[in-house]
């Protein structure tokens, strides 16, 4: 091996300097979050308590955290399961051409590229003007759908240009059918990245916060409920409940993380069976 | 041959339904809800649809439309040079100078980690660091650099771009490194072997080669920037005005006919900012 070069240094420098923008405001609330009953929001710490924690589980001191934990959660559970499966039908879709792929394909970059403001208003404004009431399982779920899909969608579209169609091909020499082929060749092969969809679609819907504003009707995602109390709360409560929050989303990468690591493991020590078969 | 065709079509067609019925009414819909609506009469009490230009005219007689969009395009062209040479110098580190791919993957997760936590806690994060008594000036004031706090580091423009790049750098780095993994590194070699020294290589061949990524963390870059309404906000301290602030305080008021021609008036601008971008990289091929 070549020795390092002088800029392999300066860039490994670089490179964490960002890491410490990336993670070194987050570490902070986190440290102020066990600030003492009688500290402000910044240093220095006046004590270490645990006081803002237990202050977000009385129900009376700040809005009704618990309740929108729960809507997000099960909002983030929903977008997930269907980010997932339209966007490997919409991958498996795509890889032939059909009459309208092209405007298809434009409207999913527009539903990207789109200001999430547009999507609220717009939404918000259609059910108003169909009559039905805006809630967060209808209007805020299908404006979440908006930005999970096109995220999911560019997976499976990068995914599908790597993909060897020569196992599709002897499947099908092998006498399967489409479905079959689907099922025991291309989905297992595709596995790995369906975590990673339904990781992006889990957070990005358990963290959206623009395309819900008006969508989610009266009762909040945690994400607007956050938004509210940056207005009116001026406590470490706040910070308290983002430490909470990320910590969530941490835990929830982490068992993503370790269910593709895991995948990986097994199909490392069941693969290849080639010359074992029952011929 | 016609009828293996139609029926290819007809399957398309079933596994793109759901993707087509969402985009439908969620994408499609709105935006003609709001394109109809721009043109709408508000009175004192209520919103009557008609069919008359007020809120446009009002919106371009505005002195204050002018201002809001001059500012939201120095947001994202602020934010866009800093993340873009941030970006790509993380990106070329991870691609160039990390040789094995186990820690390229384990340093690209930790880029990407962040990008799925709450954006608005870490923004809110941002306060403890930069307010008056905040960490970044009392560092400064016992290291002797100030002896007066500085008061622009919170809610001002400083701020809301630093803001800007603390989120969105992520979206120049994945594209690009993703470009820079493809470079087949013999280009490489044989440009070093045609003589060319460090920067060459790097400004010569691998610039080239990276700019249809950094075209498409541009266009997520400039896009998420102006369609922005709540990093204004929140790291202003309301004491500045995007072109999506505009919007949402006239839906606060509920002022839809003119939120909506503003909103009307911000997707072209958008549209025609991708336009143009797109005229230099072909997306679909770079997936």
């Amino acid at each position: 091996m070549e020795p390092r070069s002088r800029s392999f240094y300066v860039l490994t420098a670089f490179f964490m300097l960002f890491i410490l923008f990336l993670y070194g405001p987050t570490i902070t609330i986190g440290i102020l979050s066990f600030q003492g009953p009688g500290g402000g929001l910044t240093f220095p710490m006046r004590g270490v308590s645990m006081h803002w924690f237990y202050n977000l589980f009385e129900q009376q001191a700040v809005g009704d955290i618990w309740g929108s934990f729960r809507r997000s959660l099960t909002l983030g559970l929903m977008v997930m399961v269907t980010t997932i499966v339209v966007s490997v039908m919409g991958g498996l879709a795509f890889r032939k051409k059909f009459p309208g792929s092209t405007i298809l394909f434009y409207l999913i970059i527009t539903a990207l590229v789109i200001p999430s403001i547009l999507i609220s208003l717009g939404v918000g404004l259609l059910f108003n003007q169909a009559g039905i009431n805006v809630h967060w399982a209808t209007s805020g779920y299908g404006s979440q759908l908006t930005w999970t899909l096109p995220f999911g969608l560019l997976i499976m579209f990068a995914v599908f240009n790597r993909f060897d169609k020569s196992f599709e091909e002897a499947a099908r020499d092998l006498g399967a059918t489409s479905w079959q082929t689907i099922r025991y060749v291309v989905l297992p092969i595709i596995a790995p990245s369906l975590i990673g969809v339904a990781l992006f679609g889990f957070t990005l819907s358990y963290d959206e916060f623009a395309r819900t504003l008006l969508t989610s009707g009266s009762r909040n995602t945690l994400p607007l409920e956050i938004y509210g109390m940056t207005t009116n709360v001026t406590s470490p409560v706040l910070y308290a409940l983002g430490t909470l929050t990320t910590v969530f989303s941490l835990a929830v990468i982490v068992i993503f993380l370790g269910i593709v690591l895991l995948a990986t493991r097994h199909r490392a020590s069941k693969g290849n069976d080639a010359g074992k078969g029952m011929l | 041959m016609q009828k293996p065709r139609v029926n290819n079509a007809l399957t398309g067609w079933l596994m793109v339904s759901p993707l087509a019925v969402v985009l439908f009414i969620f994408l499609v819909l709105p935006i003609v809800m709001i394109a109809v609506v721009s043109f709408w009469q508000t009175t004192a009490f209520s919103v009557i649809p008609a069919f008359q230009f007020d809120n446009y005219e009002f919106l371009f007689g505005s002195p204050v439309t002018y201002t809001v969009f001059v500012n939201t395009f120095k947001y994202a062209i602020l934010t866009w040079m800093f993340t873009v040479v941030i970006g790509f110098t993380v990106a070329y580190y991870l691609a160039f100078h990390i040789r094995s791919l186990t820690w390229q993957v384990a340093l690209f997760l930790l880029c990407t980690i962040p990008f799925l936590t709450s954006n608005i806690i870490r923004m809110i994060s941002w306060i403890p660091f930069l307010g008056r008594n905040g960490i970044a000036n009392s560092a400064l004031i016992s290291w002797g650099v100030i002896d007066q706090p500085v008061e622009w580091l919170l809610f001002s423009d400083f701020s809301v771009v630093l803001a800007f790049v603390h989120i969105y750098t992520l979206f120049m780095v994945v594209p690009i490194f993703n470009t820079m993994m493809r470079i087949d590194k013999s280009l490489i070699e044989a440009a070093r072997d045609g003589g060319a020294n460090g920067a060459q290589i790097l400004w010569n061949v691998i610039v080239p080669l990276t700019k249809p990524g950094i075209m498409i963390g541009t266009i997520f870059v400039v896009t998420l920037v102006m369609g922005d309404f709540f990093t204004v906000r929140i790291m202003s301290g309301s004491q500045s005005a995007n072109v999506g602030r505009l919007i949402s305080n006239d839906i606060s008021l509920l002022q839809y006919p003119s939120a909506s021609a503003t909103a009307i008036i911000l997707l072209i601008t958008v549209l025609i900012v991708i336009g143009i971008l797109l005229r230099f990289v072909n997306i679909r091929k770079e997936l």
